[in-house]
């Protein structure tokens, strides 16, 4: 701490002062650690109590905060696994490539789409940002109905379509905007010097942008593979038959068929259905925290 | 003069997924729901001309439809506060230089991955039961539990508290904008004698205002848009006694039970002009109370 030179005090009260300041600053920020603490546990109690609960016998699941089961019923997990028509196996597989693809497609689009706005000149740009900038605030509702007519016409209920081709028309403006917003801070002088030796700027995206986006291609595609894995209202809609059912619809599946008399079971497959979600996410944290930092979302 | 127009080609050839994308999937939609708003359509046969039929009925006739409204705007009235609040009082308490912070962050933040997944939502469905832990958790303190979502009272603070447990996301942004307020104003503040209260009023909520803006705008339209919680809890109905019929649930039964298109897209229609207003309003009138720094008058 500087001192002003106007007013020099006594030295020895200006050190008591200081002292003080710094234990009450202690004392505060223990009272902090054990607040901050105590919120911790609040939010993570529900977890544990859902992970607690996947290996319980169904006796003590209810009636019953302790976290430790007096026996472990492993059995939830592989007698949940092939509790429904279909085993998980299959859920599974269709969730992994709903995802897979939709990524990819969401990858793709955006960037492209995010390119043009954040390097490239041309007639109607502003227009065409703004109208992006809009399709954030629609909610799905507002669309779904004249999808829905559409993918119907076009025979692509039940089938994976209506969930991966929007994917590839880059349906999801967050995308865009978190990758513009990155592709604006790249130095311009790369593309003008890329410029000025001839590259094409189709060329300058794949050599030159994409390269350097690793960390927002990172971010888009954490955030866009936990999304769809957990994307229920069109699968809903679209998907009817349980052999392409995906892991969030068989879940519930689960609770209207087996809920009221297999909660240990169902526990453990919602467990399971959140595990991917919570190893990305262990994995990517300062990615993920990043990217909404920066771009402020959800 | 070549040059620009090959630009503009490759601007053009860049946006083709999105122009696509904008008009199969975004503008036309918006248009034919529109249409089909004044329409009566089953899917079976083709939409028939009804005229205002639709929105006349939404608003004269049909209880549901308050009921929809009268949940969704308090849901959204407690929900977006709450979980500000909340988001805003953890994230100043990480923001004072605890060593910590990248621990706590990860942990509050967690929630707001798992908040839209559909175990969430049947663990929650679980947790508010009549033997369920909520109440085990009140009973250590003496208090009588409730069914707490199978009584129309109370469900709605189920989902209340759900979308407090997940604060994470606007967290993250607050403490972004926290970081950048200038210590020294808090310094110079403090030798002069200013309470903390009068420095939270005074130093952060004004230098705060773009990022509370921020995420006010977006927790709301989110608020809103809340579906598959409230779907999952409420067996996909909206029950106990309509208590839990959000909108969306509301819109979602109508088009894909009952198949009546006309009039779920008239709903529609209604949910976006909603949010359009909501968004306008926020907009319109935060350069009341929105200063940003470097804004020039």
């Amino acid at each position: 701490m500087k001192t002003n030179a106007t007013d020099m005090p006594d030295q020895n009260t200006a050190l008591a002062l200081k002292a003080a300041r710094k234990k009450r600053e202690a004392r505060s920020r223990i009272y902090k650690h054990i607040f901050l603490l105590l919120v911790s546990v609040i939010m993570l109690y529900p977890l544990a109590w859902l992970f607690a609960a996947s290996l319980k016998p169904e006796n003590e699941i209810f009636n019953s905060i302790g976290l430790w089961p007096s026996e472990f019923k492993w059995d939830n997990y592989t007698e949940g696994w092939n509790a429904l028509p279909l085993s998980f196996t299959v859920f599974y597989k269709n969730s992994t490539i709903v995802t897979l693809l939709s990524v990819i497609g969401n990858l793709l689009s955006c960037s492209f789409a995010a390119y043009a706005f954040a390097r490239l000149r041309f007639t109607g740009k502003n227009l065409f940002f703004g109208l992006m900038m809009m399709t954030l605030m629609i909610p799905y509702h507002v669309v779904l109905i004249p999808q829905y007519v559409l993918f119907l016409k076009l025979g692509w209920v039940d089938t994976y379509l209506p969930l991966i081709v929007p994917r590839f028309l880059a349906s999801d403006a967050f995308f865009i905007f978190l990758m513009v917003q990155f592709f604006r801070q790249l130095p311009r002088e790369l593309d003008e010097a890329a410029m000025i030796d001839g590259c094409s700027p189709y060329k300058i995206f794949w050599v030159i942008i994409l390269p350097l986006s690793l960390p927002a291609m990172g971010t888009a595609a954490i955030f866009s593979l936990i999304w769809v894995w957990e994307d229920f209202l069109a699968p809903l809609i679209y998907l009817n038959d349980i052999q392409s059912y995906t892991v969030p619809l068989a879940l519930r599946l689960f609770l209207d068929q087996e809920g009221q008399s297999a909660y240990g079971q169902m526990f453990a497959m919602s467990v399971l259905s959140l595990v991917p979600v919570i190893i990305f996410f262990a994995a990517f944290q300062k990615l993920i925290v990043r990217g909404i930092a920066t771009s402020g979302m959800k | 003069m070549k040059r620009f127009l090959r630009r503009n080609a490759a601007g053009y050839v860049f946006l083709t997924p999105w122009f696509l994308g904008f008009f199969l999937l975004a503008l036309g939609p918006i248009l034919a729901s529109l249409y089909l708003s004044f329409t009566r359509y089953d899917m079976i046969g083709a939409p028939r001309w009804d005229g205002l039929g639709n929105y006349e009925y939404m608003f004269t006739r049909d209880r549901r439809f308050w009921k929809a409204l009268t949940v969704t705007f308090s849901y959204v009235a407690l929900a977006v506060p709450a979980r500000l609040i909340m988001a805003l009082g953890v994230a100043m308490l990480l923001d004072k230089g605890l060593r910590s912070i990248s621990f706590y962050r990860a942990i509050f933040y967690l929630p707001s991955l798992l908040g839209a997944s559909i175990a969430i939502a049947i663990l929650w469905r679980q947790l508010f039961e009549l033997d369920g832990v909520v109440n085990d958790v009140l009973a250590l303190f003496g208090i009588q539990g409730a069914a707490w979502i199978s009584n129309p009272d109370t469900s709605l603070y189920t989902l209340v508290v759900l979308a407090m447990w997940q604060f994470g996301s606007p967290m993250l942004i607050f403490l972004a904008g926290l970081r950048g307020i200038p210590k020294d104003l808090y310094e110079a503040a403090e030798i002069d004698g200013t309470s903390k209260r009068r420095q939270f009023f005074r130093i952060t909520m004004p230098l705060l205002a773009p990022v509370i803006f921020f995420n006010l705008v977006l927790q709301t339209i989110e608020a809103f848009k809340t579906f598959s919680s409230a779907f999952i809890i409420s067996d996909g109905t909206g029950a106990p006694a309509d208590s839990l019929l959000f909108y969306t649930v509301f819109l979602f039964n109508e088009a894909f039970k009952f198949f009546r298109m006309g009039y779920a897209s008239a709903l529609a229609w209604v949910l976006l002009l909603i949010i359009g207003f909501f968004t306008a309003i926020t907009f319109l009138t935060s350069k009341y109370w929105v200063h940003y720094e470097n804004e020039r008058d």
